[in-house]
């Protein structure tokens, strides 16, 4: 059983990418919010925008929107369009009426949009001005979720970006690992049981549950992502002297292990102790997978461009379920964080960048996949055209990473073909 | 800046897409970042339609800002009529664009389209969904209907107007309206926007007179077409028994035609006034949604239901005077208010035993365990059933008996709650049967103040009446307390203020 390595193959590594521009049908940073608000739980999310952004956070979040969520939209209006209201100031009355309401937030983020952006509202200097009238209860940070600078994920790309130059400075003698990239708790603690047998004493989430609990960062800080979206945190990060470790993402018991190997390796653990612990979650892995190879083996897939864990996932449903990837379109592709992943998938594979919706649904109609993943504004209607689909959203919500989400995340893909093989209607 | 967690409507642009998406044949290119896609679910997922909406976005980035905006515009607007092929175009801008300032009809007009177009101003700082929606429906009518010349048949006939994708029981309406014209004799000449053509609309002259069917959509072009060709207006708007008498007879008169036939054919007179209702006398009801339906429903659930009407409400500005006109029928405040925080706050204030709302209402009379029913947008995809249910007209009648009685524990069940209530079955955990969605414990309890000044007994005996009307004798036996100035709530205090407040 040895650990899955890139193999000595170039894949797609040096494939054309086919770059096209034209309608893009993708949600916006703005969508990150949904699952970032539940997972720092002392943080609030305020949009600064307009009632569309309202509009789209409320149709993304579904019922969420009425468990006293800890996020809102402070809705640009005419007057302050018409300058008859200074935007600072309601800004400003805003955020102070939201923090009398909810004293319990301790991190409040201002949330850019494409309005705000492009009427050139200056959010950093208000969210700076704001802290230092907070200061002591809330600390104000902000970002852009805008669709106009971000695409879906991204959101959460910049939201930790943001959060990067507010970590305490690493002091201690030893280095500390740092994984990357919100994760539902279920999954993160397990990944903290995993570090914590292979011998990994200092292992820290980024971002952590609470606020005042985020992981400190400096020179000694190796950091392992757990998203493929993150090239302004790592960035960031980096620049802070913490080192990226190179690794597959953790999709599947092949990525899983490569994943968790990488961080092994590069803190010096024992190969044999990391093939005895990993053992057990790996086989579970691989017994929970082939429960849905025998329908997969064989299909052919397509993936619309949404979350950039397209290719991951692809690479996963390629090696581990032998299915055969058509297109794998990304919204926007991170060659460098990608590489390994992209060296393993099949070389016939295309792999798209960015969108021309109407010319891509071409494509797809002309090679007809067996499954195709797709944002919920086109899963029925190519339902309907006779296209099986898988929805993507899906992906981003439901805990997918590490040895014992594996058996579920194949199942997601499995579940459409079994469903369009029972009904008999 | 306005504060918002819930907004009752979107953006007058996902009005305009409402009324692209009923058509056939109308494709709408808006100008629009990134991102605003998201507003196509609404319409696969929600109405679960089977085709995407005809919309073609822009979707500009960043990058496409400055001058590339206005040329994408118009390489979008080329490659979507030579894609579609529609027999009329919308365009317009969405929120983002609107400050970009590209003018969409300008250059639309530059391009000398082969079809016709409407250019739309929809200010997205100012106004909402609905007047979006109405304002395109107008400008499409006006476009195409214009300088056309009637030609009247021998058979009365008639349009009706309003009803739009994403509209809430708009497909069971139409079918249930047009049947009922049918039997009158009375033919359709056109049912817009919803399944309409470019080239229907510029027969809308041709029908005797309109109906009114959604004011929020149809008003406007209403009086237009009451201007242009002299057509009456049917405005009596056919929710309930009573509703749908009085528009029979509205249109009845207008087509000149026998009301005789279809009279008297709902279930509700009768279901009302059989004695398993007598127990919904005087259930005190609070209403809010769009005005056309609140209105509406106030009328069924005090005339034909016998309910008390205790707070009647819109989200709609546009139609507040209407609104307050009815509250005065009902002598209660009117809440005119796009703010669920108020109407959260006059629900709880008014402890209702049924509240009749929008999904926003159905959660807040589930944190508050009250009784709900929907009856107007915004709604969820549950309220997009497959099978028949229609608001309107006398099956629209039986729909709206069930739907309202069903979350009310019922009759017998309620007798026996309060008798049998220490045995497990009918403890407060068991619930009532038929409103078993989720054990009690996942239903956060209705906020009631803290049990401040209630003695151990008072408040023993307190738990002894149905969790159903707990509030509302807590909230009585508080504020009788405080306007007496008694400090320590007794056994006492607690039937004191029974006797008080007992109607």
């Amino acid at each position: 059983m040895t650990p899955a390595l890139p193999a000595e193959r170039p894949g797609c590594s040096a494939a054309p990418v086919l770059r096209q521009r034209g309608q893009r049908e993708v949600f916006c940073g703005l969508t990150g919010i949904i699952w970032l608000h539940r997972k720092v739980q002392d943080a609030f999310f305020l949009v600064v925008g307009s009632r569309t952004c309202a509009h789209l956070l409320q149709s993304a979040a579904g019922v969420m929107v009425f468990a006293e969520p800890r996020f809102g939209t402070a809705i640009i209006e005419e007057r302050d369009l018409a300058g008859l209201a200074d935007c600072n100031e309601e800004l400003d009355r805003v955020v102070d009426r939201l923090l009398a309401r909810r004293p319990d937030i301790k991190l409040l983020f201002l949330v850019g949009s494409c309005p705000s952006e492009v009427i050139k509202l200056d959010l950093s200097r208000a969210a700076a001005r704001l802290s230092v009238k907070h200061a002591g209860t809330t600390r104000i940070l902000n970002y852009s979720g805008s669709g106009i600078e971000t695409t879906f994920t991204e959101g959460e790309d910049a939201c930790l970006a943001a959060l990067v130059p507010e970590l305490p400075t690493d002091t201690a003698d030893q280095p500390g690992l740092m994984i990357v990239g919100a994760l539902p708790d279920v999954v993160e603690d397990q990944f903290a049981r995993l570090f914590a047998e292979l011998g990994l004493a200092r292992v820290h989430s980024f971002p952590a549950r609470r606020a005042d609990a985020m992981p400190p960062v400096g020179p000694g800080t190796r950091f392992l992502l757990a998203q493929p979206f993150l090239g302004e945190t790592a960035r960031a990060l980096e620049d802070r002297g913490a080192t990226r470790i190179d690794a597959l993402f953790p999709f599947g018991a092949e990525g899983t292990t490569a994943w968790l190997h990488a961080a092994a390796q590069a803190f010096g653990i024992d190969e044999m102790h990391f093939r005895r612990v990993i053992a057990p979650g790996r086989e579970r892995a691989k017994r929970a997978i082939a429960h849905s190879r025998t329908l997969l083996a064989g299909k052919r897939v397509t993936f619309l461009p949404d979350s950039q864990l397209e290719i991951p996932l692809a690479r996963f449903l390629a090696n581990e379920l032998g299915m055969v990837p058509v297109e794998v379109g990304t919204p926007y592709l991170h060659r460098r964080h990608l590489a390994q992943e992209l060296a393993l998938l099949p070389r016939e594979t295309l792999i798209s960048e960015g969108q021309d919706v109407d010319l891509q649904l071409d494509r797809v109609r002309a090679s007809r996949p067996d499954l195709t993943v797709c944002g919920l504004g086109l899963a029925n209607p190519l339902e309907a055209e006779g296209l099986t689909t898988k929805w993507a959203i899906e992906l981003v919500f439901s805990p997918i990473h590490g040895f014992d989400q594996a058996g579920d995340l194949a199942e997601l893909f499995a579940r459409p073909l079994r469903r369009r093989d029972v009904l008999k209607i | 800046m306005q504060l918002t967690v819930w907004t009752y409507e979107g953006p007058p642009h996902v009005g305009a897409m409402r009324i692209a998406t009923a058509m056939d044949g109308v494709h709408y290119v808006l100008h629009a970042p990134q991102g605003d896609t998201y507003a196509d679910l609404l319409f696969t997922m929600i109405e679960r339609r089977g085709k995407r909406p005809p919309v073609t976005y822009t979707t500009f980035q960043a990058r496409d800002l400055g001058k590339d905006t206005a040329e994408l515009f118009q390489k979008a607007a080329r490659d979507a009529f030579a894609r579609f092929a529609p027999a009329a175009m919308l365009v317009g801008a969405s929120c983002t664009a609107e400050l970009i300032q590209d003018d969409p009809a300008g250059l639309v007009e530059a391009m000398n389209l082969p079809c016709p177009v409407v250019a739309l101003e929809l200010p997205s700082y100012q106004r909402k969904e609905n007047w979006g929606a109405a304002e395109t429906f107008y400008q499409l009518v006006r476009k195409l209907a214009a300088g056309t010349t009637p030609a009247r048949g021998a058979r009365p006939s008639a349009n009706i107007l309003g009803p739009t994708a994403l509209g809430f029981r708009h497909r069971d309406d139409v079918i249930e309206i047009t049947r009922l014209l049918d039997r009158l004799g009375i033919a359709v000449n056109v049912t817009a926007p919803l399944g309409a053509s470019p080239a229907d609309l510029a027969r809308l002259g041709d029908a005797d007179f309109n109906i009114c069917l959604y004011p929020e959509i149809a008003d406007t072009a209403c009086r237009w077409l009451e201007r242009q060709f002299g057509q009456k207006t049917v405005r009596t708007v056919p929710i309930g028994h009573g509703a749908t008498c009085d528009f029979v007879a509205e249109v009845a008169a207008l087509a000149g035609v026998d009301a005789g036939a279809v009279l008297d054919t709902s279930n509700l007179p009768w279901w009302s006034r059989s004695v398993d209702s007598t127990y919904l006398t005087g259930k005190r009801v609070f209403i809010f949604g769009d005005a056309t339906h609140a209105i509406a429903a106030a009328r069924v659930a005090r005339d034909e239901l016998g309910f008390t009407v205790v707070g009647l409400g819109c989200y709609n500005r546009e139609f507040a005077r209407d609104l307050r006109e009815a509250a005065r029928l009902y002598g209660v405040e009117p809440l005119i208010t796009d703010d669920y925080l108020e109407v959260e706050e006059a629900i709880q204030a008014l402890q209702p035993e049924l509240v009749l709302g929008t999904q926003m209402e159905r959660h807040i009379a589930k944190r508050l365990r009250i009784p709900c029913a929907v009856i107007s947008a915004p709604v969820h995809v549950q309220d997009f059933p497959a099978r028949y249910s229609p608001q309107m007209g006398f099956e629209g009648a039986n729909v709206l008996f069930d739907t309202w009685v069903h979350p009310l524990v019922m009759g017998l069940e309620e007798h026996l709650l309060t008798m049998f209530r220490d045995d497990f079955e009918f403890s407060d955990h068991a619930g009532a049967s038929h409103l078993g969605h989720g054990t009690p414990a996942e239903i956060v309890a209705a906020p009631v103040q803290a049990a401040s000044g209630w003695s151990a007994e008072a408040e023993r005996e307190l738990l002894k009446i149905p969790f159903f009307v707990r509030g509302k004798a807590r909230r009585n036996t508080e504020r009788y307390a405080t306007e007496l100035g008694i400090a320590a709530i007794t056994l006492e205090t607690l039937y004191d203020a029974k006797a008080h407040y007992a109607r």
